[in-house]
C-alpha cells in the first residue's frame, strides 16, 4: 500500500476513474495544463489528453451548466470549483438545476456530476475561499454532500461519488490536503456514500463530526481521557447529506451523551440537523442536552483572526465537561 | 438590409498607441495635454509602485505580509488609467488593483493590513471613494454599474471606475454589468487588464474573440483597445472616456494589453509551469517604465537622480507604513462579532462569551 497525502489520494481517485470509464471528464479553471491551483489534477491532462482533462474559461456558472449538459449526453463530469467560496456563482446549476434533473424529467434524465472543491479554514486564504458552506448544500434536496477527513476515505469516497448517478458535492478541506499521509490502496476501491465511520471508540460521550474537525475532536478526546479519565467516541460522518443517523444513534445508546462539532457557523447548518435527528430518534437515551461546538455566526474571519475563530480542542473539551456535568 | 447570409461581426479595431517602445511619439494627435509636473507625477507613481511591488513580494516571503498579487509590468495600465480620475470618482478594484486605491487615497499601511487579513485594512477613510479589493471575479463589474447609475440619478458629474482581468471577462457578471451600464447609459468605465493569463489559462483558451474590447459591441457601448505598456496611451483613452461619461455620454470599455512579470499571487503559483522565459523576457523588454523614462528624458524633465530619489522615498514610506501596520491593535473575535450588525443581537452577545479569557 502506498502512503499518500489526501490530495494525492484525490488525484489517484480521478486517475483510477479516468482509466476505468471513458465517459469520465475532469475540468475546471486551471485544472488542465497547470494541474490545478493545489495540484489536485496534476499529471492527469498529460496522461489522458486535453479532451478528457481540460481548462475551462473563468466562469463557474458556465462550468456548472457545462457539467449538467455533458451529464445529459452520456458523460460523467468531475467539475472543479476552484474554491468553494465561489459556489455562489454556480448556485443555480448545482442547487437549482442538477439537484432536480431526475425529478423534473420523471426519472428520464439524471445528473451524474461531481462538483469537487477545496474549502476550509486554518490556511489563511483571502475572503470567500475558506467558507464552510456544506450546510447550504446539505439543505438542498437531491444532492449528496461528501467531506472526507483522511486520504483513504478521500479516494474511496471520490470513486463512489464519480460512479454515483446523482449529483455529488465533494468538499476537500484545504488544511488536510498535505498535513499528513495515510495508507491508500492502489487501484480501485469504494467507500459507500452516506455511511459514517467510528474513528475512536468510547463509552462516555459521543462526538459527531466531519472533515478537519475529526482531527480537532480526536485531540480533544485524548485530552479528556488524560485529564478526566473519560472515554470519548468520535464519529466521522464522511457524508453530511444524507446523514448516517443509525451509526450516531447506536453510539448514543452506549454513551448517552453527545456533542456535534463543525467548523461552520452555528445556526441552521449540519449540526442543528444532526441534533434534530438525535432528538427524533434517541431522546430517551440522552442524559444531557446535545451540545454543538461551532464557529460563531459571523462571516468567515479574516486571516488575522482565523485561528481564534475556528473551533479548537479547548472549546470541544469545554463541551465534553458540560455534557458530563449536566 | 442584406440579401446575403452574412454573419454580423465586430468591426476591426486598432490598438491605440502614443509612444513607441523607444519613447518616441507615434500619434501626435493623441499626446495628452499634461503639464511637466503631471508627467513627472505619473512617472513618480510608476516607479514608486514598482519599488513597492518588489518590497511587498519580499515581505510576503518573510511572512510579514499575507495575500499579495504582484503588479510589476502593469503599472502603465493601472496608473495611467487612474490618473484620469478625479478624487470624487469612485473606484471598485479587484485583488490586484491595490496601487490604484492607494493612489486614490487609501493609506498605505491599510493596504498592508488588508494583505494580512486585518479588518482595519478595509476601514475606508471618509473622503476616499473606494471599495476594498474584490475577490469574487466579476462582482465588481455589476456593482460599478450600480454606483455609476446612482451618480447619474443624483445628477452628479462623477464616474465609477473598475478593473477586471482577461479571464474575468468570461464571467456572467461581466456581461451583465457592461450590458446594464449600456442600457442605463451609466457613467461607468470598465478597464480590462489583459495580461494574457488567468492564473495559468492563456487568453487563447479563454475566448475565441479576437479582442476583449469587442465585448463592448454586444452591449452597445464604445470599446477601445490600448497598448497597456504605454502610459500616455492608457491615460489618453481613459481621460477621453471619463470626460464623456461625466458629460452624460455613457459608459465605455477599455482593453489594455499588458503583462504581469511575477506569479499570479504569492500563494504558490509557479508561472514557469505555463509560460516560457522567452515570452516573459520579451514583455520585460517592453517595460512601461523604461518607455516613459525615455520620453521624459528626451523632454529634459526626468533624470537618474529624480528616479533614485523616488525609489528612496518609496522605501522610506513603505518601512514607515509597515511599522504603523505592526502597531495597530490585534483583532479579537468579540470585536469581529460586533461588526456584523449595527446593534449586536442577543445570540451573538452570547457567542462573544465563547471567546472569553477564562481557561
Ligand atoms: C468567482 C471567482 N472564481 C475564481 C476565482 C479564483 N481566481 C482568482 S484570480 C483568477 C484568475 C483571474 O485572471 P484574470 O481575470 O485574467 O485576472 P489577473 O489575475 O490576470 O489580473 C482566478 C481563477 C475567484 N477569485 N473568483
Amino acid at each position: 500500500m502506498a502512503q499518500m497525502t489526501m490530495i494525492q489520494a484525490i488525484t489517484d481517485a480521478m486517475k483510477v476513474e479516468l482509466e476505468n470509464d471513458p465517459s469520465v471528464l475532469v475540468f475546471g479553471e486551471d485544472v488542465g495544463h497547470n494541474g490545478g491551483v493545489f495540484r489536485a489534477t496534476d499529471g492527469l491532462q498529460k496522461e489522458f489528453g486535453e479532451e478528457r482533462v481540460f481548462d475551462t474559461p473563468l466562469a463557474e456558472s458556465g462550468i456548472g451548466g457545462l457539467a449538467i449538459g455533458l451529464g445529459l449526453t452520456g458523460y460523467r463530469p468531475v467539475a472543479e470549483i476552484q474554491f468553494f467560496g465561489f459556489v455562489f456563482e454556480v448556485m443555480d446549476s448545482i442547487v437549482g438545476q442538477a439537484a432536480r434533473m431526475r425529478y423534473r424529467s420523471g426519472g428520464r434524465y439524471n445528473s451524474p456530476v461531481v462538483f469537487r472543491a477545496p474549502f476550509g479554514g486554518g490556511v489563511k486564504t483571502p475572503e470567500l475561499h475558506a467558507d464552510s458552506l456544506e450546510g447550504l448544500m446539505a439543505q438542498s434536496p437531491g444532492l449528496k454532500v461528501v467531506i472526507p477527513s483522511n486520504p483513504y476515505d478521500a479516494k474511496g469516497l471520490l470513486v463512489s461519488a464519480i460512479r454515483d448517478n446523482d449529483p455529488v458535492v465533494f468538499l476537500e478541506h484545504m488544511k488536510l490536503y498535505r498535513s499528513f499521509r495515510g495508507e491508500v490502496p492502489e487501484g480501485e476501491y469504494t467507500i459507500p456514500l452516506g455511511k459514517a465511520n467510528v474513528v475512536r471508540e468510547g463509552s462516555d460521550v459521543t462526538i459527531v463530526t466531519y472533515g478537519a474537525m475529526v482531527h480537532t475532536s480526536l485531540k480533544a478526546a485524548e485530552q479528556a481521557e488524560k485529564e478526566r479519565g473519560v472515554s470519548v467516541e468520535v464519529i466521522d460522518l464522511r457524508t453530511v447529506s444524507p446523514i448516517d443517523i443509525d451509526t450516531v444513534v447506536e453510539s448514543i445508546k452506549k454513551t448517552n451523551r453527545a456533542i456535534v462539532v463543525q467548523e461552520a457557523q452555528n445556526k441552521a447548518g449540519v449540526a442543528p440537523e444532526i441534533i434534530t435527528q438525535i432528538n427524533e430518534k434517541a431522546i430517551l437515551h440522552l442524559e444531557a442536552p446535545v451540545l454543538r461546538v461551532t464557529a460563531p455566526d459571523t462571516v468567515f474571519a479574516f486571516a488575522a483572526i482565523e485561528d481564534e475563530w475556528l473551533p479548537d480542542p479547548k472549546r470541544v473539551n469545554k463541551a465534553i465537561n458540560e455534557v458530563l456535568d449536566f | 438590409m442584406s440579401t446575403n447570409l452574412e454573419a454580423i461581426r465586430a468591426e476591426e479595431q486598432e490598438t491605440i498607441q502614443v509612444l513607441d517602445p523607444d519613447g518616441n511619439i507615434v500619434s501626435k494627435d493623441l499626446e495628452p495635454d499634461l503639464s511637466d509636473d503631471q508627467l513627472r507625477e505619473i512617472m513618480t507613481r510608476m516607479v514608486y509602485t514598482r519599488v513597492w511591488d518588489q518590497r511587498a513580494i519580499s515581505l510576503n516571503r518573510q511572512g510579514r505580509l499575507g495575500f499579495y498579487a504582484p503588479v510589476a509590468g502593469q503599472e502603465a495600465t493601472m496608473i495611467g488609467s487612474h490618473f484620469a480620475m478625479n478624487k470624487e470618482d469612485f473606484l471598485l478594484p479587484s485583488y490586484r488593483d491595490i496601487p490604484q486605491i492607494v493612489w486614490h487615497g487609501l493609506p498605505l499601511y491599510q493596504a498592508f493590513l488588508y494583505s494580512r487579513g486585518h479588518q482595519t485594512g478595509g476601514k475606508i477613510p471618509e473622503d476616499v471613494n473606494v471599495l476594498m479589493p474584490q475577490i469574487i471575479i466579476g462582482a465588481q463589474i455589476i456593482q460599478t454599474t450600480g454606483v455609476a447609475y446612482g451618480f447619474k440619478l443624483n445628477g452628479e458629474k462623477r464616474v465609477a471606475l473598475t478593473y477586471i482581468g482577461d479571464g474575468g471577462t468570461s464571467q456572467g457578471d461581466f456581461y451583465e454589468g457592461v450590458n446594464f451600464a449600456g442600457a442605463y447609459q451609466a457613467p461607468a468605465i470598465f478597464i480590462v487588464q489583459n495580461n494574457r493569463y488567468a492564473i495559468s489559462v492563456p487568453i487563447e483558451k479563454q475566448t475565441a474573440a479576437d479582442t476583449l474590447a469587442q465585448k463592448a459591441v454586444a452591449a452597445g457601448i464604445p470599446g477601445y483597445q490600448v497598448d497597456g505598456m504605454d502610459v500616455l496611451a492608457v491615460y489618453a483613452v481613459a481621460n477621453k472616456v471619463a470626460e464623456k461619461a461625466r458629460n452624460g455620454e455613457g459608459p465605455a470599455l477599455i482593453e489594455s494589453l499588458t503583462y504581469r512579470y511575477g506569479p499570479h499571487t504569492m500563494a504558490g503559483d509557479d508561472p514557469t509551469r505555463y509560460r516560457t522565459n522567452e515570452e516573459a523576457t520579451e514583455w520585460e523588454n517592453n517595460d512601461p517604465i523604461v518607455r516613459f523614462r525615455k520620453y521624459l528624458e528626451a523632454k529634459g524633465i526626468w533624470s537618474e537622480e529624480d528616479e533614485n530619489k523616488v525609489m528612496e522615498e518609496a522605501k522610506e514610506d513603505i518601512s514607515a507604513a509597515i511599522k504603523k501596520a505592526d502597531e495597530i491593535e490585534k483583532m479579537t473575535v468579540p470585536g469581529l462579532i460586533d461588526t456584523m450588525f449595527e446593534k449586536t443581537p442577543d445570540h451573538l452577545e452570547e457567542q462573544k462569551e465563547w471567546f472569553g479569557t477564562e481557561e
